[in-house]
């Protein structure tokens, strides 16, 4: 076996060009909890680890445009324990408290989790209500795509030959806005999600729904931006017969796998009740501010 | 390609080593410094026995390159003495039972540090979700949570 490489490049354009000019197996390493699990477990044999930590776009977190704009790789911790950002995304914040241990916050970014691209990501559905964009620079320069473009199916994402996630922009708050994020496992820690919800609300002076988005997790192949649960809730003040649509939309919108977490059957009746709940969480949050 | 070579601070002293890229933080402490204080359960992040300081941040070195480590500061559970005197969550964990075979206790104790340094009176619930990424087969848990509990109140005594 070929000896493996390690770069840690100071710049992005640094990093695109290691990233493009590989030529065997180049893998991005951010906090590394998803990477060098399966690199232990030898599930795979990369020749260059481009370690993304020292590049200053990655790992900051700046307002901007009245909105944030969040590094790919900063940590979780780091994020948590911002001062003003939880209180402007809290869903987000509840998604991302969820990966792993406090040792594995420490280390997991949100530019890993997506890309990564597990269906059952925790801050993915939170990222994708919240209308997260992210930046992507590559060989071909930069652009920017919702988060729910990003990943494509289990272990697969659009990004092309040499293109790095930079960081994630996160759009101005109306007044009147909230989000919230659950996940349903048998354990309350150190789990993975069997359903995960993140829904993000906006609501007018008296309190009726003007705008939604409802994402559904671990459900299908990749988080679901489910248009039409968002429907039933936009025009109500989420009374008991809109969350009782939510609860069907979300379960029918539901394409799940068997596994030894839960049933289809299982998590198809969790995302109903999950997504009432979380839409319930959004909406106290949205009243308040 | 020849190995990295890294120069880093643990407990405060410079150590300087060769590393292939492969080789984790934990590898290294262990085979390569020979701080075997810090213990290998799993080696994927999940039972926290590799627990450590890096930078002042609670992580599993199991999950941190050697080369990763350059430039930085660990705290082992080697350096929580000093001399002959225990830190108080080494002596309470002796007192109340918290180590049987001990496989789990540097990482337990290295984290339970962490917590007290950002929350100096936890609560109970709080002690337990703060650990949950510390598994331990011997002792059931209880006995670790007594002797976190016992330590931040002398700790707070003695600050106070
Ligand atoms: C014990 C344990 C418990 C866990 N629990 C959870 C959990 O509860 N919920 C959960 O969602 N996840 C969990 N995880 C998985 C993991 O921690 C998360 O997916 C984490 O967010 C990955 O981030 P990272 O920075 O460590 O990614 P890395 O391992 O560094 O990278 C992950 C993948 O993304 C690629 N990548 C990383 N950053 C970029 C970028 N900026 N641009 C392009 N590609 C990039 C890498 O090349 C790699 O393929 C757990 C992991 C462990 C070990
Ligand atoms: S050995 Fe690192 S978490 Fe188990
Ligand atoms: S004392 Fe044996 S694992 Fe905890």
């Amino acid at each position: 076996m070929d000896e493996l490489r390690y770069e840690a490049p100071e710049t992005l354009d640094a990093a695109v060009a290691l990233l493009a000019g590989a030529d065997g197996d180049a893998r991005i390493l951010a906090g590394g909890t998803d990477v060098l699990v399966l690199l232990h477990c030898d599930m795979i044999e990369p020749d260059l680890l481009i370690d993304i930590k020292k590049i200053p776009e990655l790992t900051g977190i700046a307002e901007e445009d009245g909105g944030f704009r969040v590094g790919a790789a900063v940590s979780a911790m780091e994020l948590v324990e911002h001062d003003a950002f939880p209180k402007a995304w809290p869903g987000v914040v509840e998604g991302v408290k969820l990966i792993g241990s406090i040792q594995i916050k420490g280390r997991a970014t949100m530019g890993g989790n997506v890309c990564n691209a597990s269906p059952a990501a925790d801050s993915v559905p939170a990222l994708i209500a919240a209308g997260a964009i992210g930046t992507i620079v590559g060989p071909d320069g930069r652009r920017d795509v919702p988060v729910e473009d990003i990943a494509t199916a289990p272990g697969q994402t659009s990004l092309g030959k040499g293109e790095i996630l930079v960081s994630f922009l996160f759009p101005p708050r109306p007044p009147h806005s909230g989000d919230a994020y659950r996940r349903f496992t048998p354990r309350t820690e150190m789990d993975i999600a069997v359903v995960g919800v993140g829904i993000s609300l906006t609501l007018d002076d008296g309190g009726t729904c003007t705008a939604a988005r409802v994402v559904l997790g671990a459900v299908a192949a990749r988080a679901l931006l489910v248009a039409d649960a968002a429907a039933v809730l936009i025009g109500t003040p989420l009374d008991e017969a809109a969350l009782e649509r939510l609860a069907a939309v979300a379960s029918a919108a539901c394409r799940p796998i068997d596994d030894k977490r839960g049933t289809k059957e299982f998590r198809i009746k969790v995302a109903g009740v999950l997504a009432r709940r979380v839409a319930q969480d959004a909406y106290e949050r949205a009243r308040g501010n | 390609m020849a190995k990295s070579h890294v120069t880093t601070t643990v407990n405060g002293d410079e150590y300087e080593f060769l590393c292939d890229t492969e080789q984790t933080l934990l590898d290294i402490l262990r085979d390569e410094l020979l701080l075997t204080g810090t213990k290998e359960g799993c080696a994927t992040g999940d039972c926290g026995a590799c627990s450590v300081m890096l930078d002042g941040c609670l992580v599993c070195a199991c999950l941190v390159l050697g080369v990763e480590a350059a430039g930085k500061s660990i705290e082992t559970v080697e350096g929580l003495a000093h001399g002959d005197e225990l830190h108080p969550l080494q002596q309470k964990f002796l007192e109340h039972n918290g180590a049987q075979c001990g496989i789990c206790t540097p990482g337990m104790l290295i984290a339970a540090k962490a917590l007290l340094e950002v929350e100096p009176d936890p609560s109970e619930t709080e002690i337990r979700y703060w650990l949950a990424g510390n598994l331990c087969r011997c002792t059931g848990y209880d006995k670790i949570i007594r002797a976190v509990m016992a330590a931040a109140e002398e700790m707070r005594e003695v600050r106070s």
